[in-house]
């Protein structure tokens, strides 16, 4: 088992237009980069040049903002959903 | 279209073609439209602007459609109205309210941003239009989708006020209540948009959407005889609105409709959802999202897409931002209400209740014309007032206890 990971249509070039991938890795950072490795070019697309999420990237572990828990070191395991999501407008 | 070059990303300037495209898909930054000003310049004028229709379909010429408004005809060209009574009770000489809680056809300012997006998403051909909602932009969807024959799915938080979700239902929408707050109905929708063929008017129809807001800002210039005012106070849920008003008054100074723009723009905030209002105060250039707790549901975004450029604004304009309790936000309804005779939803009473503390703060100057934006109708959020207003004085059909019962003996003939 793996965890899961949901792809926004702008990086779908870079997953050979696959919503959904699977990946592994004990934290985001992690994951990321165990992205990268299988579609290159994800992480700077997702990290700006400081190595920050970038501003307008929200990521989102089983539903809760990882800005609520712990950032880029946000803990994941087996089994759990990644949403990856461009920030949206208001309503 | 000769007035639009495209869209362009408005961090990395990365150029797009003007397509239901929102994020750009280098940087994640927001898309938003190009505009062709030198051609622009060439036709626009008060004279033909004042000849216009009476609704936000007068300024077309600085809206991001290829033909004619389509959708919500009479949308915007509300009442400016100025607020002597308020003005006196906080202290304001020159106050003014651009009073949107009656814009058609939902009493909100939302009725702007659809009445756009609607014409867009009908020139690109999408039969079924949708959106994630903190109530009023569901309103405004479900409204004009029905007139525009539209297919139309509307997404809110199910703890919404009753008058929201019946606005919604009457107009035989699909309407789907997420158990969540409006960030997780927003991540939800993000997801869904990305699978279907629908313009969701907030997200793939974003760029065009947030352009209607622009109008508010047209409107108030040209209401006030084609000046700029001192000082602007504009609720902040998403952050979009302020940065629009702002957008749309430096492009009527950089047409030449109106003089150099001095305004300050300040923004206002529920205390229980004030991711931005925090940041300004605390000085920082960034948004720490939050859990929303307030009974301003109209502003409840915990994670505000535009709150960065909402707070570069303010600072850029050296305005403030300012929070509120929900007692001072029901405080503000009925000050609002009994002095100017406008009832207006809890998103109104935040901005009165934050223009009073401006006002009391001198940082909005006493001699100042300012402008507060009362942006939905209080009929939508009762409950917010139901437990702090006054019950009917019951009586018998009859003259006596009438009297009896307001006292009146003593007034009797005068």
């Amino acid at each position: 088992m793996a965890i899961r990971v949901r792809i926004p249509t702008p990086l779908r070039k870079l997953t050979g237009e696959k919503g959904e991938i699977e990946a592994k890795g004990a934290n985001i950072s992690d994951l990321i980069e165990d992205i990268e490795k299988r579609h290159p070019g994800i992480k700077e697309r997702i990290y700006d040049e400081t190595g920050e999420i970038r501003r307008f990237i929200n990521i989102y572990v089983n539903e809760e903002d990882i800005r609520f828990i712990d950032g880029n070191k946000t803990a994941v395991r087996d089994g759990d959903e990644v949403s990856i999501i461009p920030a949206i407008a208001g309503g | 279209m000769a007035k639009i070059k495209g869209l362009i990303c408005r961090e990395c300037k990365k150029e797009y073609p003007a397509e239901p495209l929102h994020v750009c898909e280098f940087c994640f930054g927001p898309l938003e439209v190009n505009y062709n000003y030198d051609e622009i310049k060439k036709s626009i004028s008060r004279e033909k602007i004042s000849k216009g229709p009476a609704s936000l379909w007068r300024y077309i010429d600085l809206l991001p459609v290829a033909g004619e408004g389509s959708v919500g005809l009479h949308a915007g060209f509300t009442p400016m109205v100025q607020a002597r009574n308020l003005g006196a009770a906080i202290g304001l000489d020159e106050l003014y309210l651009k009073n949107d809680t009656v814009n058609h056809p939902t009493l909100s300012f939302k009725d702007r941003v659809v009445a756009v997006a609607l014409t867009r998403a009908k020139e690109f051909g999408f039969d079924t239009v949708a959106c994630a909602s903190t109530g009023n932009l569901a309103n405004a969807v479900s409204a004009q989708a029905a007139q525009a024959r539209l297919k139309c799915y509307v997404f809110i938080p199910s703890d919404l006020e009753s008058a929201k979700i019946l606005g919604n239902l009457i107009y035989k929408p699909t309407v789907v209540a997420v158990d969540g707050n409006y960030d997780d109905v927003n991540r939800l929708c993000s997801e869904i948009a990305s699978e279907y063929n629908w313009a969701f008017v907030n997200i793939n129809i974003r760029p065009y959407y947030a352009e209607g807001s622009k109008t508010l800002a047209y409107e108030t210039a040209e209401q006030l005889g084609w000046r700029s005012p001192d000082h602007v106070v504009v609720p902040i849920a998403s952050g979009s609105l302020l940065t629009k008003i702002w957008k749309g008054l430096k492009e009527m100074e950089m047409l030449g409709l109106i003089d150099n723009v001095k305004t300050v723009v300040n923004g206002a905030q529920p205390e229980g959802c004030s991711p931005v209002a925090m940041a300004y105060k605390e000085k920082r250039d960034f948004i720490k999202p939050v859990k929303p707790k307030t009974i301003a549901k109209s502003l409840a975004i915990g994670n505000p897409a535009d709150g960065y450029y909402a707070l570069k604004t303010v600072k850029e304009s050296g305005g403030a931002i300012e929070m509120v309790t929900d007692r001072e936000i029901v405080e503000g309804i009925k000050l609002l209400a009994e002095t100017e005779g406008i009832f207006a939803e809890t998103a109104g009473g935040v901005t009165v209740a934050v223009l009073r503390k401006l006002a009391k703060q001198g940082l909005i100057k006493k001699k100042g014309l300012a402008v507060a934006y009362i942006t939905g109708h209080g009929l939508k959020t009762q409950e917010a007032v139901a437990d702090s207003v006054d019950i009917p004085v019951r009586i018998e059909p009859n003259l006596t206890s009438f009297e009896k019962n307001l006292n009146m003996s003593s007034k009797k003939g005068k």
